[in-house]
């Protein structure tokens, strides 16, 4: 990303440059309203930057048409909010695969084994509406990474979840990510979380990246004091 | 008192005995508002559903428009629909006034606002939300809006089951396209009118009943579906 800027009323969002590395988990951290959705929302094309360049693989990304669909289709984003559609569990984490026309015996080979790693083969049938926090947003992980995307934008994925859980989606994204290559970008209001899975930390505040690093640098030695008094628990606006 | 016990009695032995009168009507009522709510559906489901997924800002002049015409008065729509069907109208070359047809247009003008304007109000409820999430898992334009459709399947559905019992109860627009002719545009509500008009109460009575027997089946079934629609 170069200079790309959102302005709503005001600018919400302004990020000099962010380069982000395949494979890499990023945990984005920062106080409440910082622009940390929004990011991922740009990232994912769902919102257009207000201006400023966004670079796949080296190349502009596409501003619509096919070349914008063929590039969102490499990502997933999982909301807050976990939205599963009214059908069957199978269902919910076959629709990306149904969207890119992948045939109907390698969607059965995705689905079942998803649902195995996610401990919900008895659940296949189950409507989604029925489901648990914690199951709905394992579902809605796995529906994510169904297809294999380059790139999973998660947002507070474990918002609101019990420890049992948060640990359990911890584990499949880490497990993801690994497995597959897959470059996760990870919004976390939880500044612990980001230190037990994320590789690379991006710390913003007032829309801004203030900071990014190593985990363990972020952590133990930030360049900069308001990185610190953040990962240390304390408020910074 | 004795006169509506005595039409009641009357009413009901022509609904079991099938008067071959009554189911005319009955029949011709049910053709008439059935295919003008699958028209209105055809019509009020996509626009509905467009105008749902729109900013509510950005939508200010036609929601204004659509809950105008949602409230218009079924004498009004069949006046103007009268006046372009009528031989100077510009569609009076069909010849369409007085026959079934023009109580079916009239109907598909009163519902499709209706259709219309419930359709957006429950999409655009969630259907942000759906549409992003759709998007999100990669889906295109098309597949997103039919996402969209199926997860507002209880507040369509609710939109179209008022939309008829919208039209199937109106009697103002039919009669003034359809101009109550025996055997051919005569329906329900205009037979109504015309047999208490004639002091026929029995003719009358029977097809209230069967008016309040289609109103009770169509908001049982509405009132199921927002049940199931809730529970989900």
């Amino acid at each position: 990303m170069k200079a790309v800027r959102k302005i709503y009323d005001e600018e919400v969002l302004y990020i000099n440059e962010l380069i982000l590395t395949k494979g890499c988990i990023y945990g984005v951290i920062g106080p409440s309203g910082a622009g940390k959705s929004t990011l991922l929302r740009i990232i994912n094309m769902l919102t257009d930057q207000s201006s400023g360049e966004i670079l796949y693989n080296g190349e502009p990304a596409p501003k619509n048409g096919l070349g914008k669909l063929t590039l969102q289709r490499n990502m997933a984003l999982v909301f807050q909010k976990t939205l599963l559609f009214k059908d069957t569990v199978w269902n919910n984490i076959a629709y990306g695969l149904k969207a890119r026309g992948f045939n109907k015996k390698e969607i059965e080979i995705r689905v079942n084994s998803l649902l195995d790693q996610i401990g919900m083969t008895e659940l296949a049938s189950r409507r989604a509406e029925t489901l648990s926090g914690g199951e709905a947003q394992r579902v809605a992980i796995a529906r994510a990474v169904a297809f294999e995307p380059e790139i999973l934008l998660l947002d507070e994925p474990t918002a609101n979840l019990d420890p049992g859980n948060i640990e359990l989606i911890e584990e499949m994204i880490i497990k993801m990510a690994r497995d597959k290559a897959i470059t996760v970008i990870m919004v976390t209001h939880n500044v612990f979380q980001a230190k037990r899975i994320a590789d690379q930390v991006i710390f913003i505040n007032q829309g801004k990246i203030v900071e990014m690093g190593p985990t363990e640098k972020i952590f133990s030695k930030p360049d900069n004091e308001s990185t610190r008094l953040f990962v240390e628990g304390k408020m910074v606006y | 008192m004795s006169r509506l016990y005595e039409g009641l009695l009357e009413a009901l032995r022509l609904i079991i005995s099938f008067d071959p009168d009554l189911l005319t009507i009955v029949l011709l009522s049910l053709r008439v508002s059935i295919t003008a709510i699958l028209l209105a559906t055809l019509i009020g489901v996509p626009i509905g559903t467009l105008l749902g997924l729109k900013e509510e800002k950005k939508t200010g002049f036609f929601n204004k428009i659509i809950f105008t015409f949602m409230g218009m008065p079924p004498v009004v729509a069949g006046l103007i629909i009268f006046l372009i069907l009528s031989r100077q109208g510009p569609l009076g070359v069909l010849g369409l006034l007085y026959t079934p047809s023009a109580m079916i247009i009239a109907q598909v003008f009163l519902a499709s606002p209706i259709v219309i304007g419930l359709t957006m109000v429950g999409i655009r409820a969630k259907g942000g939300e759906i549409e992003e999430t759709a998007r999100s898992l990669g889906a295109g334009s098309a597949l997103a809006a039919w996402t969209v459709v199926k997860e507002s399947r209880y507040a369509i559905l609710g939109a179209v089951i008022t939309g008829f019992s919208r039209v199937v109860a109106e009697v103002g627009a039919v009669m003034i396209v359809g101009g109550n002719i025996e055997g051919h545009t005569r329906v329900m509500t205009t037979a109504i009118v015309l047999e208490t008009r004639k002091g026929n109460f029995e003719l009358a009575i029977g097809l209230g009943i069967i008016l309040l027997m289609i109103s009770f089946i169509v908001n049982s079934v509405l009132y199921t579906i927002q049940k199931g629609g809730k529970k989900n």
